[in-house]
């Protein structure tokens, strides 16, 4: 039950032209700051070749890039997720779902599955233009898939906290807003606890995708991500069930 | 299939005790806030019964059909729906039951055969059958030509069989109906009206409406809620009261005190426009009556009997609110 309402979901995004807009505009972004690194690399390429152990393109561009991506799915994802539950209740198409013979789990879950198969692909596309260095260049596949690995986690996360805010949400413009302003606020909550230690900085969203930028895989970034996605998809649920 | 039979299939597919009952209310209330929707209402909905609920708006009808349905847990009470709890068991009480809410659940970006077998995988029909399952739902509520439109582009009247087509999509032994006629021309309420009574034949169907003649002309039984309160269970017709009232008109009325010194006329209530309602004696036969009336020189030109104590109770509560 949950692979129909997920490819449902997922069909829905598909078809819908505000996914496709989103999927455009962002490519567009990330060209443009792709470019930009690039040019900043080419700049100091002959510099960089005297230094030892110097940091290389994948540092130089490919690792900034997926920062940047991860910053702008922050903004992504909740103007995604807005429509799968509040934009259900708002079009009144909710009982279709509640008067089925699901669970709130299944619900849930197939409304994030869908969702975060459409970031997956937003984050396939924007690996292609790191790759698409390697006609030129040499990249470090080590770190480029841990950077990978790092934005594929924090995307799960944004996924499910803009689908907990969608499911508590009235309408998809206060989920939007709803979910936008939280992962923004979890985001920016490192700046409070200092760089290093403090509980703030430890709940920071962005203070565990550095590591993975920097190639670093860390268990307790491992454990951060999924943890929060479990948190937020059970609120979700919890909702449904109470609704 | 006779009905005995129809009922035997629906115990065996069912199984579990009291199964030719498919609703079971018992005592059900739903609160919003301080303000009460649905108040201490019990009721059953038998096998191959078609019952109406009945009342004005804001009666509480949508929000009991909600709460049949396992969209909305009520504040108290229980409901059984197939021998099964919705509060302990809802997956396996949602899966005998179709829904129709108030507005067709309709996804319009969707194609009309997309979204019905969506709807049957939803509902747990196997992949292997759900094209048949869909057939057979647009050809029973007349979409067989509409099956690759888009639902945005289709009419009211069509919107409301897709909600309909999605409801009986997974063949369930009871599909709830929220004013299944409401805002739709007449022409398209004289359709969905013979679709309901097909439906009948082979499921129980609870609907609700605010129009007493569309009820008496679908139901077996009627449900009359009145700020969520059941004021009346019983057939359609009603039955006749002894001492139940006319309602008269003249062209030319009397004083009221004249009406009350005809012979057989226990009470006379003035309702303006040379209109009276009458309380005639006892079991007085309307017809002497009509004569004794029409004898007289106030020119009848209107005599209907009030004859039956659902479509009393009816009119006096549209009355009380329009009052």
């Amino acid at each position: 039950m949950t692979g129909v309402i997920a490819s449902r979901e997922l069909g829905h995004l598909l078809r819908s032209p505000l996914a496709w807009l989103l999927l455009g505009v962002l490519q567009l972004l990330l060209a443009w700051l792709f470019l930009l690194q690039l040019e900043g690399f080419v700049t100091v390429q002959s510099r960089l070749a005297t230094l030892d152990a110097a940091p290389g393109l994948t540092d130089l561009v490919a690792a900034p890039l997926m920062g940047s991506a991860a910053t702008l799915f922050l903004l992504v994802a909740p103007m995604l997720g807005m429509g799968a539950l509040a934009g259900e209740r708002q079009g009144g198409t909710l009982p279709l779902l509640l008067a089925s013979p699901l669970t709130p789990a299944q619900i849930v879950l197939g409304k994030y599955l869908g969702l975060f198969a459409f970031l997956l692909l937003a984050t396939a596309l924007t690996l292609l233009m790191p790759l698409a260095l390697l006609a030129g260049g040499r990249l470090d596949g080590g770190k480029l898939a841990a950077a990978t690995l790092g934005l594929t986690l924090a995307s799960a996360a944004f996924a499910a906290i803009a689908l907990w805010v969608s499911s508590l949400a009235d309408t998809p413009l206060t989920a939007a807003l709803g979910g936008f302003g939280l992962l923004l606020l979890l985001w920016l909550l490192g700046l409070g606890g200092g760089t290093n230690g403090g509980v703030l900085h430890w709940l920071s969203l962005q203070s565990h995708l550095t590591p993975f930028l920097q190639g670093v895989v860390r268990l307790s970034d491992l454990v951060y991500y999924p943890a929060l996605t479990a948190a937020a998809l059970l609120l979700a649920i919890h909702r449904l069930k109470d609704l | 299939m006779t009905a005995g039979e129809l009922n035997s299939h629906r115990l065996t597919r069912y199984g579990g005790r009291s199964m030719s009952i498919l609703i079971e209310v018992q005592d059900i209330t739903r609160r919003y806030g301080d303000r009460c929707a649905v108040e201490g209402l019990t009721f059953r909905l038998e096998a191959g019964e078609v019952l109406g609920l009945l009342g004005v708006n804001g009666a509480g009808k949508s929000t009991t059909l909600n709460m049949l349905a396992g969209c909305l847990p009520p504040s108290a009470g229980t409901l059984r729906i197939a021998g099964h709890d919705m509060a302990r068991a809802p997956v396996a009480a949602r899966a005998a039951l179709g829904y129709l809410p108030e507005v067709p659940p309709l996804y319009s970006e969707m194609r009309v055969e997309g979204y019905l077998r969506y709807a049957a995988r939803l509902r747990r029909v196997p992949a292997a059958a759900c094209a048949s399952a869909v057939e057979r739902a647009m050809t029973l509520c007349g979409l067989v030509d509409a099956g690759g439109r888009l639902i945005a582009h289709l009419s009211k009247g069509y919107r409301q069989r897709v909600g309909i087509a999605q409801a009986i999509v997974h063949e369930p032994a009871v599909v709830i109906l929220d004013e299944p006629t409401a805002g739709l021309d007449p022409v398209q309420i004289r359709e969905i009206r013979a679709l309901i009574s097909q439906l009948g034949e082979h499921c129980s169907v609870i609907l609700s409406s605010h129009i007493l003649p569309e009820v008496q002309s679908l139901c077996d039984r009627v449900l009359i809620l009145h700020r969520g309160r059941a004021l009346f269970q019983g057939p359609p017709q009603g039955s006749p009261k002894s001492g139940a009232s006319v309602e008269v008109a003249f062209d030319r009325p009397p004083a009221a005190t004249a009406l009350e010194g005809e012979e057989g006329v226990a009470q006379v209530e003035s309702l303006g426009d040379g209109r009276f309602r009458l309380v005639p004696i006892g079991d007085q036969p309307l017809p002497d009556l009509l004569g004794r009336l029409a004898r007289q020189p106030w020119g009848l030109r209107e005599f209907s009997p009030l004859e039956d104590d659902l479509e009393q109770v009816f009119l006096e509560i549209v009355a009380g609110e329009a009052a």
